[in-house]
């Protein structure tokens, strides 16, 4: 199936039972009818056992960060000047 | 041999600096000995020998695009060459002196101009023929270098398991997706790559073009990309930078919104590279990794644990 968005390739995952379909191009995720609330569904009955997070500080204007990526809330930046970081910046 | 190497290089950057002996110049200086490039500089130009076994052909395509009018605002341009291009086995290019970024002054960095820099490159058109550049063979390189020094190592999982969920174009097993691979590309983007020339007031240009070529965009943008994800770069820091880049029309991540659908598989390979150089550098050293080296190892481990389905490409 094409992205209807780029028209790049779909690929299929499935993910407990649901059926996801992730554009290859633009990574956009295709659901089919009932899907959403079946993802809305298990997203309740998992929030409902794990305890409510805390509310991140917004130190900084939000920037999108990939979803691997560090949480913000008591991140590394106090690395920023130190000095290994400094030689990194500056490394292949 | 290297220190045979670099003596023979400052003393070519010497000749070539004035014709005629009889001067006071400070004794040359090396700016980088690794087997990847020796650098020595001699008053007002550099020498470099770069790493053996380069491909002269494809490093004569470089040269020439770095020699090009059409990049003079954006490339530090060689200079002309009368020595021997090789010396103890490995070709050698001769350079004007730039002055380069502080390193004691991260807060000086010229984040804006490096993201100019790298749009105007982007969007240079291409002219003339030239091979791939180099980014995701030197993350291959780097990840081989790793297992070599820590072979066995559990600590370094993380790292493959990151390393073996990304497509095979980002492990430089494969060509780029069609419609990203065709773009000029630096390759190797870091703050040891600006110069201000002429020095020290001279406009910011890129240097080393040892890993130019085609390929996507969005992997010169990867290693700040990688750096902020990790936590390291301030996001402050990391928006200066994608915000000049934006400005300037680069075309690796579109120009509002979120650009991490472009920037994720190279930041992802960039952020393995960063970590498995810094467990093979400090194998070498003899020590174990330091604190900010250990955080690129904690975003592995955080790209490792991503489903499978999501972190690798397949087609249904």
């Amino acid at each position: 199936m094409q992205c209807p968005k780029c028209h790049a390739q779909m690929h299929t995952y499935n993910r407990n039972g649901i059926q996801i379909e992730q554009c290859s191009g633009c990574r956009g995720i295709f659901l089919d009818y009932g899907e959403l609330e079946t993802l809305t569904r298990i997203e309740s009955q998992w929030t409902q056992q794990a305890p409510p997070p805390p509310a991140p500080p917004q130190a900084y204007p939000s920037a999108p960060a990939p979803a691997w990526g560090a949480p913000h809330h008591g991140g590394h930046h106090g690395h920023y000047r130190q000095k290994s970081f400094g030689r990194m910046l500056f490394s292949s | 041999m290297t220190a045979a190497l670099v003596r023979d290089l400052g003393d070519l950057a010497h000749r070539a600096a004035h014709a005629s002996g009889g001067c006071c110049c400070p004794p040359p200086v090396v700016l980088a000995d690794r087997e990847d490039g020796t650098v020595v500089r001699s008053g007002p130009v550099v020498a470099k020998a770069h790493a053996a076994g380069t491909d002269t052909a494809d490093l004569a395509a470089r040269l020439g695009l770095a020699a090009g009018a059409e990049h003079a605002a954006t490339l530090l341009a060689p200079l002309p060459r009368t020595d021997p291009a090789e010396l103890h086995g490995r070709p050698v290019t001769l350079w004007p002196h730039g002055e380069p970024v502080d390193p004691g002054d991260p807060d000086a960095a010229p984040w804006e101009e490096a993201g100019a820099l790298l749009a105007r490159l982007h969007r240079t058109e291409v002219r003339r023929p030239l091979p791939a550049m180099r980014g995701p063979v030197k993350a291959a390189l780097a990840v081989a270098r790793m297992r070599t020094a820590r072979p066995g190592d559990p600590a370094v999982e993380p790292v493959l398991t990151a390393w073996h969920g990304l497509p095979g174009w980002a492990r430089g097993e494969a060509p780029s997706p069609a419609g990203r691979g065709a773009y000029l590309c630096h390759g190797d983007l870091h703050l040891g790559q600006l110069v201000r020339h002429p020095a020290p007031h001279g406009s910011w240009l890129l240097i080393d073009v040892d890993d130019a070529g085609l390929g996507d965009p969005a992997w010169d943008l990867a290693r700040p990309a990688a750096w902020y994800a990790a936590g390291l770069l301030p996001p402050e820091v990391w928006l200066r930078f994608l915000d000049a880049y934006r400005a300037g029309g680069g075309p690796a991540v579109p120009g509002d919104g979120d650009p991490w659908p472009a920037l994720d598989v190279p930041a992802r390979a960039l952020t393995v590279q960063t970590a498995a150089l810094a467990w093979a550098k400090s194998a070498a050293e003899g020590r174990a990794p330091d604190e900010v080296e250990r955080v690129m190892t904690d975003a592995c481990a955080r790209i490792a644990s991503l489903p499978p389905e999501l972190a690798a490409e397949h087609t249904s």
